[in-house]
């Protein structure tokens, strides 16, 4: 399963990133990283983007970014 | 002058770790803001004496990683690897430290000495946290003093460390260990990079070697630019990407940020005890509500809103006590120019007015930006901004556009009102450059407060019985437009730029201070008026001579002298030889009676009940008894006897004749000077193309002299449509309706779509150009407005004329149209490209 189709409150441990070039780089950098463990917060009104909490940070992606997050869900 | 050394010191830090709190605490007031060269990425400096030696202090733009992706990051690095800087304090937020030691690492691994400030020690005190600091520092091989930036806590501690550090000149010893199927690969490519002892003398090699095996392609280019070795070095490198890729099944880009996060695991826990695990649970409870899916929308609305209403609204009603005092620096400087003549002023009277004129027209907003850029400063302190994007991105997205774009919108006008300069500036905080140009180009078709005199003269006068129809017609068309045109050019000229992924930060919500949000205001604020005062004076010259040359003929000249001393002689005439106030009139002293009457005419004109008139009767009672007598008609008390003074009365009475003739006069002349001037040639020039958008000369003129400033407009069209000789004086809108007959509400709702596209003031493309980086773009902001323009201009007139709508069936269908053109632009599917 992906990132994008978590569930308000649920959560997940990353199993791996797809995405390449910037996206995936800039994931890396913020954390999201194999192994690490992720909740999904709320999406946005209108549904996109989505806001994730991970290591007590809060951290926003659009749907089609967290798309390339591969995840198993806790 | 013995050894006083200049050291190069840089800020480097995460963003909102406190990295300008520090660099302000270190340098106090003495910084400097420019742009760094050919980007428009802020740079700041600023210096302090450290001992014997000056220290010149930069800050660097704020990252999380040093990768070659975005443009602050290559900037950041490039400074680092070119200018060699002495120290690099990492300022680091201490309540978050896992997450910054990622960035951390990768300033130690540029081998440039460094000093870790641990900020934010009271918040991460507050968090229960504990941080074993002597650990850390030996952990990390570099000092580690701790602050709170805004409290100056650590300031002298942080500079004596600078100091130490620099003394040092010995960067750090800490390397992460990338683990044994990445470790070979690098050390292999570090002793080719090292053969070439040139290139090797220049550039840290295992951060090259990282950097390599990172795939960056900016690193690539320094070997391939440096390196006698560039071939094999290259080579080597794609060789060892591949292979890792084969054995390992995945890119080393992905080891090396695990092992960097996994190695700022393993040093905060050994460093830092009491986890509490909590932070911000305030923060959660205030999102639940704020970036909720009812709430969230509404109570956005209501902060745009307010937004509104304080800079907009309440910033405008402030300007009524400020503008005093700009007219009377404008007083100050006309009494210091040649005095004006009879009907035409000398040329160094009438352009320094004007150019003074355009700049205070300006400067009149000083305290609506203000307002803004303390507001702005407060959404982005408090970290409601983020949350801004959250909740609008989805929208905006469709259009090109960025979560982000909606403040500058809504500060250049969204609905009626606003000003697009601080809205082009605001667009500062968007990291995504595609979005972030698109947003530049689209602010200055919002209704900014120039606009809105125009349109409200136009309603009044064609649309009377719809006004509230009319207005909320043309403040939404006005978004309408805008949004298709953000798609439609970042489906264009912008399909190249670089875009930027959304991935977002939605910080905790904090309280600003009052120094951060004041010191923020007020730069941004003296860089508008900086550039102001430069430029605009010069541009302001040019379109007085656009509009004032070449003048007119000779004979017309004269003639107008002949009626002029025709009305002086009748005057001469009526007051009598006998008159004893004649001498006082006559020659150069008529001038000072002429700015005497004006004065006095204007002061009475702002007075407000008895006693203030009787006090200015006082005053000028004062400047010129003999003066004094003959704008009271004769009447006035002497000793407490009242007089009754008959020539001074019959002076009175021909000379308001004489000043009635005399404004007639210089008005006329002035209507003919504009018509015949380049500006007036260009306007009839074009008249046979634009009558197509139902514009006539008089209208083509107006509307181009509207481009020194939009405030012009409706005195232009003043001074256009004059009054005819003989007739009572009437107002603008009555004399226009007069004069154009033929109008109908069509003309009108093409010259006001026309307006509403129009070309950014000259202020504002100053902005776009500092603000882009770029001249192509400001040209690009300044015409494709006018063709915009024009074209709705004419599909609306002559469109609406070959169909036979009425203005208010055009208006409704164009708005129907417009509506179906946006819906159809934002189904265009964009995919996001990235480099
Ligand atoms: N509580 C606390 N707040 C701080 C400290 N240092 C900075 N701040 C606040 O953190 C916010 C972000 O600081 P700023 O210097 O703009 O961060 P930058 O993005 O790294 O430049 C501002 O509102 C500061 O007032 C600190 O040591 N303690
Ligand atoms: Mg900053």
């Amino acid at each position: 399963m992906t990132l994008d189709a978590m569930k308000p409150g649920q959560e997940c441990e990353i199993l791996d990133i797809t995405a390449e070039g910037i996206v995936g780089q800039r994931l890396m950098d913020m954390g999201f990283i194999p192994g690490a463990r992720v909740k999904m917060v709320r999406n946005a009104p209108l549904v996109d983007p989505v806001e994730f909490l991970m290591k007590g940070c809060h951290i926003s992606l659009r749907h089609s970014e967290a798309k390339k997050v591969e995840v198993k869900p806790l | 002058m013995s050894d006083s050394k200049k050291l190069i010191v840089a800020v480097a830090g995460q963003p909102n770790s406190g990295k300008s709190t520090i660099f302000n605490m270190l340098t106090g007031a003495r910084q400097h803001v420019a742009n760094y060269p050919g980007v428009t990425v802020e740079k700041k400096t600023g210096s302090f004496r450290l001992k014997e030696d000056r220290v010149e202090l930069i800050d660097l733009p704020g990252t999380h990683s040093l990768t070659s992706y975005t443009q602050e990051e290559r900037i950041a690095r490039d400074f680092l690897l070119n200018e060699r800087p002495a120290v690099v304090v990492n300022v680091v937020d201490a309540s978050n430290l896992e997450r910054n030691l990622y960035l951390t690492f990768q300033l130690a691994e540029m081998e440039i000495p460094l000093v870790v400030n641990l900020n934010m020690m009271d918040v991460a005190e507050k968090r229960g946290q504990k941080i074993d600091i002597e650990n850390l520092s030996r952990q990390l091989g570099a000092p580690v003093v701790p602050t709170v930036g805004n409290r100056g806590k650590g300031k002298k501690e942080l500079k004596e460390a600078i100091l130490a550090t620099s003394k040092e000149q010995q960067a750090t010893s800490f390397q992460i260990d990338y683990g044994e199927t990445l470790e070979p690969a690098l050390n292999s490519l570090e002793k080719v990079l090292s053969e070439d002892t040139g290139f090797s003398a220049r550039y840290p090699l295992r951060w090259l070697a990282v950097k390599l095996m990172e795939n960056d392609k900016e690193a690539q280019r320094l070997v391939r630019e440096y390196s006698k070795k560039r071939g094999i070095i290259l080579r080597l490198a794609e060789e060892k990407r591949e292979a890792f890729a084969r054995d390992q099944g995945g890119s080393p880009e992905k080891i090396i940020a695990v092992r960097r996060h996994q190695e700022a695991q393993r040093i905060v826990e050994t460093c830092v005890t009491c986890r509490k695990d909590i932070p911000g649970t305030l923060t959660d409870r205030i999102d639940q509500v704020v970036c909720n899916r009812y709430m969230g929308p509404i109570i956005l609305a209501a902060t745009i809103y307010l937004i509104y209403e304080l800079a907009i609204v309440q910033g405008y009603n402030i300007t009524a006590y400020t503008w005093p005092v700009l007219a009377w620096s404008r007083d100050l400087i006309a009494s210091l120019l040649p005095s004006e003549g009879f009907i035409s002023d000398p040329f160094f009277r009438s352009m320094p007015l004007w150019v003074t004129d355009g700049t205070i027209a300006v400067l009149n907003y000083v305290p609506i930006f203000l307002i803004l850029f303390a507001l702005i400063a407060i959404l982005e302190d408090t970290g409601y901004m983020a949350r801004m994007a959250f909740i609008l991105d989805r929208i905006f997205r469709y259009f090109g556009l960025h979560g982000q774009s909606v403040l500058p919108m809504v500060i250049g006008g969204l609905y009626v009102g606003g000003c697009a300069i601080p809205g082009v500036m605001a667009c500062r905080a968007m990291k995504d450059e595609k979005a972030r140009i698109a947003t530049i180009m689209i602010v200055p078709l919002m209704n900014c407060l120039a606009k809105v005199p125009f349109y409200v003269l136009l309603i009044g006068i064609f649309f009377t019985a719809y006004k509230g129809v009319a207005m909320f017609f043309i403040a939404t068309i006005t978004i309408i437009i805008a949004l298709s045109v953000a798609k439609i050019l970042s489906l264009t000229v912008l399909r190249k730029k670089e875009s930027a992924p959304f991935v977002m930060d939605m910080p905790p919500y904090h309280l600003p201070t009052i120094r951060g949000v004041l010191g923020r205001c007020l730069e941004r604020t003296w860089l508008f008026v900086k550039k102001i005062i430069t430029i605009v004076i010069v541009v302001s010259v040019i379109v007085y001579v656009l509009i004032y040359f070449p003048g007119i003929s000779k004979e017309r000249k004269s003639c107008y002298m002949n009626q002029a001393d025709q009305a002086i002689q009748t005057f001469f005439k009526k007051i009598g030889k006998d008159n004893p106030y004649a001498p006082l009139l006559a020659g150069d002293k008529s001038t000072s009676f002429a700015t005497y009457w004006g004065d006095y005419k204007k002061a009475r004109m702002g007075a407000k009940g008895k006693e203030a008139k009787e006090s200015i009767d006082q005053n000028f009672r004062e400047k010129n008894f003999e003066f004094f007598k003959i704008v009271k008609r004769g009447k006035y008390t002497v000793e407490g006897k009242a007089i009754k003074d008959k020539y001074a009365a019959r002076i009175y009475k021909a000379y308001k004749k004489l000043d009635k003739k005399r404004n007639r006069l210089r008005r006329e002349q002035k209507e003919e000077t504009i018509i015949n001037s380049f500006m007036g040639r260009a306007g009839r020039f074009m008249e046979p193309l634009t009558k197509w958008a139902g514009f006539n000369w008089r209208i083509n003129i107006a509307l181009m002299s509207a481009f020194a400033a939009k405030e012009s407009s409706v005195a232009t069209l003043g001074g256009i449509y004059q009054s005819r000789p003989g007739e009572k004086e009437e107002t603008l809108e009555k004399r226009m309706k007069e004069k154009e007959k033929g109008w109908t509400a069509l003309h009108v709702l093409a010259i006001m779509l026309f307006m509403a596209m129009y070309p950014p003031c000259i202020p504002t493309l100053l902005m776009v150009r500092l603000e882009t980086g770029s001249t192509k773009w400001m040209l690009f902001a300044t015409f494709y407005p006018i063709v915009l323009g024009i074209i709705i201009a004419v599909l609306v007139f002559t469109g609406g004329n070959l169909l036979g709508l009425s203005g208010m069936q055009a208006m409704i269908a164009f708005y129907i149209l417009a509506l179906i053109f946006l819906v159809l632009m934002g189904l265009i599917k964009e995919e996001p490209e990235f480099t």
